[in-house]
């Protein structure tokens, strides 16, 4: 076993970890904070498998600016009953089942796939060769992407206003 | 590296993003859930990607993608639930349209 993989196993193990932690916390923020850890074992992953530029994507959007946003959202929505608020539904176990199934089924499915097939890392994903790719083969996505955020944005702000109005 | 490590790792995340989907009672705490289902998919995309060494990075610039519709999914979906919670007082989504 190389370095790479020994490392790759224990983000995997931190992120499964602080995943669950942050799926079954009963604290909301604390809930939000395992979700960084997740977020930034999953970014070194990638950096594990030559992806550079997407795991610091991740690092400045995920972990920067979208638990940023959950954590504004929960204290905003702070209630002042209690912390029942952060309790899990009545049908728990099973959704537990239910979560079980799907990753055993989705985990079978991938290893009758891909068992012994190996990651050669011969092309690495720096910014550059994915900037050459992002605006030579993928314009057109992305241009209508930066119209999908528009569009996300301005709804965002209606609906803020909207609800404020009344 | 075995392409199955990062494939088995997102079946877990996926699955456990799935029980939060599912399980939890907060709406803020259901689109993490949805996130961490995200990050899921978002891994399988740099695995294929990286053990197929596309010319067009395909993978990654999809996985960027993904990112990007992430971020406006939540920006959205949590004004949504500002908007419910000024409406009825509260995102338990349990209690919601019990008594408004």
């Amino acid at each position: 076993m190389t370095l790479a993989e020994l490392v790759f196993l224990v983000l995997a193990v931190i992120a499964v970890g602080s995943a669950l932690l942050s799926m079954t916390s009963g604290q909301l923020v604390h809930s939000a904070l395992w979700l960084v850890v997740t977020l930034g074992a999953v970014a070194g992953c990638f950096l594990l498998m030559t992806a550079e530029f997407v795991a610091w994507v991740q690092v400045l959007v995920y972990v920067g600016s979208v638990v940023v946003l959950v954590i504004f959202a929960l204290m905003l929505t702070r209630q002042s009953t209690g912390e029942k608020s952060a309790e899990v539904t009545g049908n728990r176990w099973l959704a537990a089942i239910l979560g079980v199934v799907a990753a055993i089924g989705l985990g079978a499915t991938m290893i009758a796939g891909f068992r012994g097939e190996e990651i050669e890392g011969r092309r690495i994903g720096t910014a550059g060769s994915i900037g050459h790719a992002l605006f030579t083969d993928w314009v057109l996505p992305f241009e209508i992407l930066s119209g999908v955020l528009l569009a996300a944005l301005v709804g965002a702000i209606v609906i803020s206003r909207s609800g404020s109005d009344r | 590296m075995p392409l199955l490590y990062p494939l088995l790792l997102a079946a877990a995340l996926f699955g456990v993003g799935l029980y939060g989907v599912l399980a939890r009672r907060n709406a803020v705490l259901m689109l993490l859930g949805v996130e961490l289902m995200l990050n899921a998919v978002n891994l399988n995309l740099v695995a294929f990607d990286a053990w197929f060494a596309d010319a067009m990075h395909t993978g990654q610039v999809l996985t960027l993608f993904t990112i990007t519709l992430a971020a406006a999914e939540i920006g959205l979906g949590l004004a949504i639930v500002l908007a419910l919670y000024r409406a009825v007082r509260t995102i338990d989504v349990d209690r919601v349209g019990e008594d408004v």
